[in-house]
């Protein structure tokens, strides 16, 4: 009894804490870089110190490592979730554990996820479990065209889960921005200028910006933290899906070239992809929607994505409105249909390392964070993943999944679920003492 | 985005009065029976908006050297399908089989032939494409008990969706349900997944109808906010029980006057409804996340005498999946929607295949009009899971949970949902193995007429909502 009670409490200890970054090789890899490249048989990936050292087909095995001999199997960096609200929601219709939107609070841009990342969260773990190891995670807005701040979570088992707070700024814009504005397109862009308007003061005197007066539109809070958006040194995420709405903001990039803007759903961004490459804004388009499920999308097509690449626009895929904070597991398949499409007569897809490459080196790269992050070139993460199969292949499973170097717990209350569960029948005892 | 209407949509609406209560005549009141009434189920028209679909024209066709899933868990390599006149003539394990004479053949080396996928939940038409307040017609929010409303009465035969179905998922026939915002939202309608001009003319000729039900948060929470019953499951199960009282004395009143005669009835039409499920001519659509609820209904059923034909979005229907083996009633599931509402919060990916290893009937259900364009895909991944935990599913047999499954759910399996000599040519041909998600629908025939053929683009639908309008035409 002590003794399984003690067992029970090392395997929670290990659970809660995760052994320490590891210096490992991988070989004998089908080894995926993540660049945009083909896998390449015979590959090796050497992790030290949480970061890869080297990775490619006659890299040398230090002595006195650990080796995992891959027999083959697929290896490549970890899934980088280019949109989601993972982290911050437990089970969306409760509110209590739904920390996506201010509520009624006065705060907008201000507001950052960071305190609200839950590493312990169900979609964490299981994400984990299917190989997703970062996420981008943002805030939802309301009563504002501003959301808030977004953070880079990692989606290790251990208690850190914020690999960089305070990455982004997302923005709703088009038909949302307009509902949170007041109700139309011109109030937001009305919103938005006012807002860089009072930026501009509160750069020039801090101390004396007014954030009290009832038709003040600002708090200092949120000045303070749109200054690096303005200033080019934050990201600025966008939500938008119509053609002319994107061009709008193309302009309004014209007029202040330090915004790092990023377009973020992008539904009929195919139909102004030369403008949207010219301007050398990066998008996070959803992958699959090909549905008029608004009059901004009217040009919905499961071509999107492949066209924006053709025309050279950067394109990571993200899920937006799409189960986003849980569902980041299905950005594999996506990137999977995205291949299917160059089979399809008159479709644009994408070739099979263009796809993974928009699940992991392109999201990062779109975040400015390419050099950290998605991909197994030297100096990178070591995040990695061992595959039973084509990652990008339905029912291909990740075997062994590697966060900045550490080995991950794949358990979560989906294997837990099922192992009391695959035969339904109760036994000798109820389901309960069943474990 | 339905969905989320479903989960959180309930806002505004009327308390509007239930029509439901308007009661029949005491029996003391009416006239001595007269020696004959109209006759069993003649007392009114049950098909007052009759199906007016009719196939298209299609050539007689051979698809040959393809791989096959019959639909009923049969396979057959290198063969061929012969169907002509809107049926399938015939699955000939011989490929050399001798085409005839006018026979359009269709070489499918590497490629494979199913019959039509079949949605049993959809709400495409009723929530239709663009999603706006204008168009959405798919919840009689306005009482808990709404058996007398008809899906098809809300279907926009211009969604955009159905022939995203048909040229991405090679979806041919499917339900489409009112919504789950009440106890009973009202009877749903099979389609055959041809645009028309007119809701009739895309009705499945001689499908039964359904009456949607639901359990759980959805009508406690759309009700309770309302200051009404139900506002708790209790009371979800109190209202069900109330109203099949009602409905077992509306039909004891209808039964004596069609065989008596005699002063008919007050009509009442969701009672009419009712009725029909308690005379089995209308099939129980149950959403139902909870096994302990599905559990309850059951019995419910039991003690009023009817029969689920399926729980939808049953995410714990493994838990008791041997109890769903004897009650032989059905589980509709999602391959791997979790945790977005507390009742789904136990989903597994392996409900599918723990379901169909105990021996229940399961099939893969859309509810979304983006996952109906991948229900192959859905089958693929619950029969990975199901083999991820030491199961051995073969893809033919996985095929039924998206062919003759549902058609049984449906009550029209003596028609499509396999490709059985006979039967509706309902036909895909994918460009490889349909379990992988690097295969798309390269043709789809409906009742024997092409209707989609990813190398043509003038048989790709265009509804009336996308003329004119950007992309139109183009692949999606």
């Amino acid at each position: 009894m002590t003794k399984q009670l003690l067992l029970a409490a090392t395997a929670a200890l290990a659970f809660a804490f995760p052994a320490a970054a590891q210096t490992v090789a991988i070989t004998n890899a089908k080894l995926v870089i993540g660049d945009g490249g083909q896998p390449v048989d015979g590959g090796t990936v050497v992790i030290r110190d949480g970061r890869v050292v080297a990775a490619g087909p006659g890299v040398a095995v230090p002595a006195g490592i650990r080796v995992i001999d891959a027999g083959g199997k697929w290896v490549s960096p970890g899934i980088f979730a280019g949109f989601t609200r993972m982290g911050i929601v437990e089970v969306d219709g409760v509110d209590q554990t739904n920390d996506t939107g201010p509520g009624n609070v006065g705060f907008h841009a201000a507001i950052d996820v960071t305190p609200a990342v839950n590493p312990k969260s169900t979609p964490i773990a299981i994400n984990r479990a299917e190989g997703i190891t970062r996420a981008v995670v943002a805030p939802d807005n309301s009563g504002s065209i501003f959301a808030g701040q977004g953070a880079i979570i990692d989606l290790g088992a251990d208690m850190d889960a914020v690999s960089k707070p305070r990455a982004f700024q997302f923005m709703e814009w088009g038909e949302s921005g307009a509902r949170a504005a007041g109700g139309s397109r011109p109030a937001a862009y009305a919103a938005l200028k006012n807002v860089l308007f009072e930026i501009r003061d509160y750069i020039r005197a801090p101390a004396s910006f007014n954030d009290r007066s009832k038709d003040a539109f600002l708090t200092r809070a949120d000045a303070e933290a749109l200054v690096p958006v303005l200033q080019g040194r934050t990201p600025l995420l966008v939500h938008v899906e119509r053609a002319s709405d994107m061009l709008v903001l193309l302009q309004l990039k014209k007029e202040i070239p330090a915004l790092k803007l990023v377009f973020v759903g992008a539904t009929e961004g195919w139909t102004v992809a030369p403008q949207i490459a010219a301007a050398g804004v990066p998008v996070i388009a959803t992958a699959l929607n090909d549905l008029p499920e608004s009059f901004e999308q009217l040009a919905a097509s499961q071509s999107n994505i492949g066209r924006m690449a053709a025309a050279g626009v950067t394109v990571a895929i993200g899920t937006i409105n799409q189960d986003e904070s849980r569902q980041a597991r299905w950005e594999k398949q996506y990137a999977g249909n995205l291949v299917a499409l160059t089979k399809v007569p008159g479709a644009t897809g994408l070739d099979w390392g263009a796809a993974f490459a928009a699940i992991t080196s392109k999201p990062a790269e779109v975040l400015g964070m390419g050099g950290e992050f998605g991909s197994l070139k030297p100096g990178r993460r070591g995040d990695v993943v061992i595959w039973d199969g084509d990652p990008l292949e339905i029912g291909t499973s990740a075997v062994n999944v590697f966060i900045d170097g550490v080995e991950q717990p794949l358990e979560n209350r989906w294997t837990r679920l099922r192992q009391r569960y695959l035969d339904p029948k109760e036994g000798v005892l109820p389901k309960a003492y069943q474990r | 985005m339905i969905r989320s209407l479903i989960i959180f949509g309930a806002l505004a609406g009327l308390a509007a009065c239930d029509s439901s209560t308007t009661r029949a005549q005491t029996a003391s009141s009416e006239p001595a029976p007269a020696a004959s009434g109209p006759g069993k189920g003649k007392g009114y028209s049950h098909d007052p908006f009759p199906s007016t679909y009719h196939a298209y024209p299609g050539a007689p066709t051979l698809l040959r050297d393809v791989t096959i899933f019959d639909g009923e868990g049969g396979r057959f390599e290198h063969a061929a399908l012969l169907f002509r006149d809107g049926k399938i003539v015939s699955i000939f394990a011989d490929m050399s089989a001798a085409p005839g004479a006018g026979v359009t053949v269709i070489d499918g080396k590497g490629k494979y032939v199913t019959p039509g996928v079949i949605d049993i939940h959809s709400h495409l038409g009723d929530y239709p494409s663009p999603g706006v307040q204008a168009n959405s017609d798919g919840n009689e929010m306005t009482g808990p008990v709404t058996a007398e409303v008809w899906a098809e009465h809300s279907v926009w035969p211009q969604d955009p969706g159905f022939g995203r179905a048909l040229a991405n998922g090679g979806v041919t026939t499917l339900q489409i349900l009112p919504g789950s915002a009440n106890l009973m939202g009202g009877r749903s309608v099979v389609l055959k997944n041809v645009y028309a001009r007119t809701m009739q003319a895309m009705k499945f000729p001689g499908a039964p109808y359904g009456l949607k039900m639901a359990c759980g948060e959805n009508p406690k929470r759309v009700y309770g906010s309302k200051g009404r019953m139900p506002s708790t499951r209790m009371g979800n199960i109190a209202v069900d029980r109330q109203t099949w009282a009602r409905a077992a004395e509306y039909k004891r009143r209808w039964d004596r006057y069609e065989e008596k005669g005699g002063e008919a009835p007050s009509r009442d039409l969701a009672m009419d409804t009712l009725r029909g499920v308690l005379e089995g001519e209308i099939l129980v659509q149950n959403h139902c996340y909870r096994a302990d609820e599905m559990a309850i209904v059951m019995d419910m059923a039991k003690e009023f005498g009817y029969h689920v034909s399926a729980f939808h979005h049953a995410v714990e229907a493994y838990k008791i999946a041997d109890l769903l083996k004897a009650n032989n009633t059905c589980a509709a599931v999602w391959a791997d929607w979790y945790g977005f509402k507390m009742e789904a919060y136990d989903a597994v990916p392996e409900n599918l295949a723990i379901l169909d290893k105990e021996g229940a009937c399961a099939m893969i259900h859309s509810d979304d009009a983006n996952g109906i364009q991948r229900l192959n895909q859905e089958v693929a991944k619950a029969r990975a899971a199901g083999i991820k935990v030491g199961m051995n599913i073969s893809e033919e047999h996985a095929w039924t949970w998206l062919a003759i499954n549902p058609a049984k759910a449906l009550g029209i399996a003596d028609k499509t949902g396999s490709l059985k000599p006979g039967k509706m040519a309902d036909v895909v041909l994918w460009n490889g193995n349909p379990f992988s998600v690097y295969t798309r629908p390269e043709m789809v025939w409906v009742d024997g007429a092409l209707m989609y053929d990813a190398k043509d683009p003038k048989r790709r639908p265009v509804s009336d909502f996308e003329l004119g309008q950007p992309g139109e035409g183009d692949v999606k």
